[in-house]
């Protein structure tokens, strides 16, 4: 039972380790080249954990930046994962002991593995977190170890975190058989893309898309409000 | 190690990344069974799913700047590849199948660079 979920768990991350080996991997090749000793950069793929975090930390440190500075542009940056706790409030109730670290491994791929599964459990989703924080780690250790030298030509490996995107969103679709989402991540996606810059775009989409769910639910209990009467 | 200011900044990354996950959890506990939390629960993740899906593609051009179409990594063999993972996905519905099919005909067109 014990080892068949750490199976489901193993087969379920595969895709996102051929995406956080190589990306931890950059993340642990460029920290040592602006100077972060190894040991610092293996602590910040444990202790922060945060893939566009951890090379913003690196930049704002490579640039003398103030710690006020740094919490503020960190959090900017990961502002977008107030909405994944919004989502997961109900499923992560009642995981006791496991819950706090699934909290704070709670990275863009590990949330789309979680909402994802229909045979969710706690002990699944606890395996899932842990494993995808081990390939981020296993791959920050490899890129200190390797550093710029190639062990293999893996250029363009890091699609596969695409590919599980596309694959998810398909799943979601699947179950889910409404238009609605879908519409609202088209219109604000889209609308990021062509409006606001890179370091934005993530949280103006992800942002907006959950304004116009609040709007959405609005409109539906006045409607439902209307037919009661 | 607490007035090193390596660790120091470390440590208000690390701080800082955690609070932007911990706060819902901790603003809205009691409020897991609100019917809009419920809401969210149910549209949200479909939706950034589609939003993550816009974002990896993001840089998309399907033209080069001599005109031709764009061979590169972020130009057709993004599309191609895309395509066919929802292909696949579509037909099979095997979703480590699509994922390392799509991924190894990415890596194959990027480095072999196609038309040269």
């Amino acid at each position: 039972m014990n080892s068949q979920t750490w199976r489901d768990a193993g087969k379920q991350t595969l895709p996102v380790m051929f995406g956080y080996l190589p990306l931890g991997a950059a993340f642990g090749i460029v920290a040592i080249e602006v100077g972060i000793p190894w040991y610092a950069a293996a602590a910040m793929s444990i202790i922060i954990y945060a893939g566009a975090g951890q090379f913003l930390a690196t930049t704002l440190l490579a640039a003398g930046a103030g710690l006020t500075e740094v919490a503020v542009a960190t959090m900017m940056l990961n502002s977008r994962h107030v909405f994944y706790g919004l989502s997961l409030l109900k499923r992560f109730q009642g995981a006791g002991w496991r819950k706090p670290y699934m909290i704070f491994a709670l990275t863009d791929e590990t949330y789309s593995l979680l909402t994802s599964q229909q045979a969710y459990t706690h002990a699944l989703g606890f395996r899932v977190s842990l494993l995808n924080h081990l390939w981020w780690f296993s791959g920050t250790l490899i890129g200190i170890a390797v550093g710029s030298a190639q062990l293999f030509n893996s250029q363009g490996i890091e699609f596969a975190l695409t590919a599980l995107f596309i694959v998810l969103t398909l799943e979601q679709a699947r179950r889910l058989k409404q238009a609605l989402p879908f519409a609202i991540a088209l219109a604000t996606g889209l609308g990021a893309v062509l409006l606001l810059p890179d370091r934005h775009l993530l949280l103006g989409a992800i942002g907006s898309a959950s304004l116009l769910l609040l709007a959405h639910y609005r409109h539906d209990q006045r409607r439902e409000k209307r037919h009661a009467h | 190690m607490l007035t090193d200011p390596l660790w120091q900044l470390i440590m208000v990354c690390a701080l800082a990344t955690f609070a932007t996950r911990v706060l819902p959890f901790v603003a809205l506990s009691r409020q897991a069974d609100h019917p809009l939390i419920l809401h969210l629960g149910r549209y949200l993740p479909p939706a950034v799913m589609l939003i993550l899906v816009i974002y990896a593609l993001r840089d998309f051009t399907p033209l080069a700047s001599d005109w031709q179409l764009n061979m590169g990594d972020n130009g057709l063999p993004l599309i191609v590849a895309s395509l066919l993972v929802a292909g696949l996905h579509l037909w099979r519905r095997n979703a480590l199948l699509s994922i390392v099919l799509g991924t190894a005909s990415y890596m194959l067109m990027v480095q072999l660079s196609w038309a040269g």
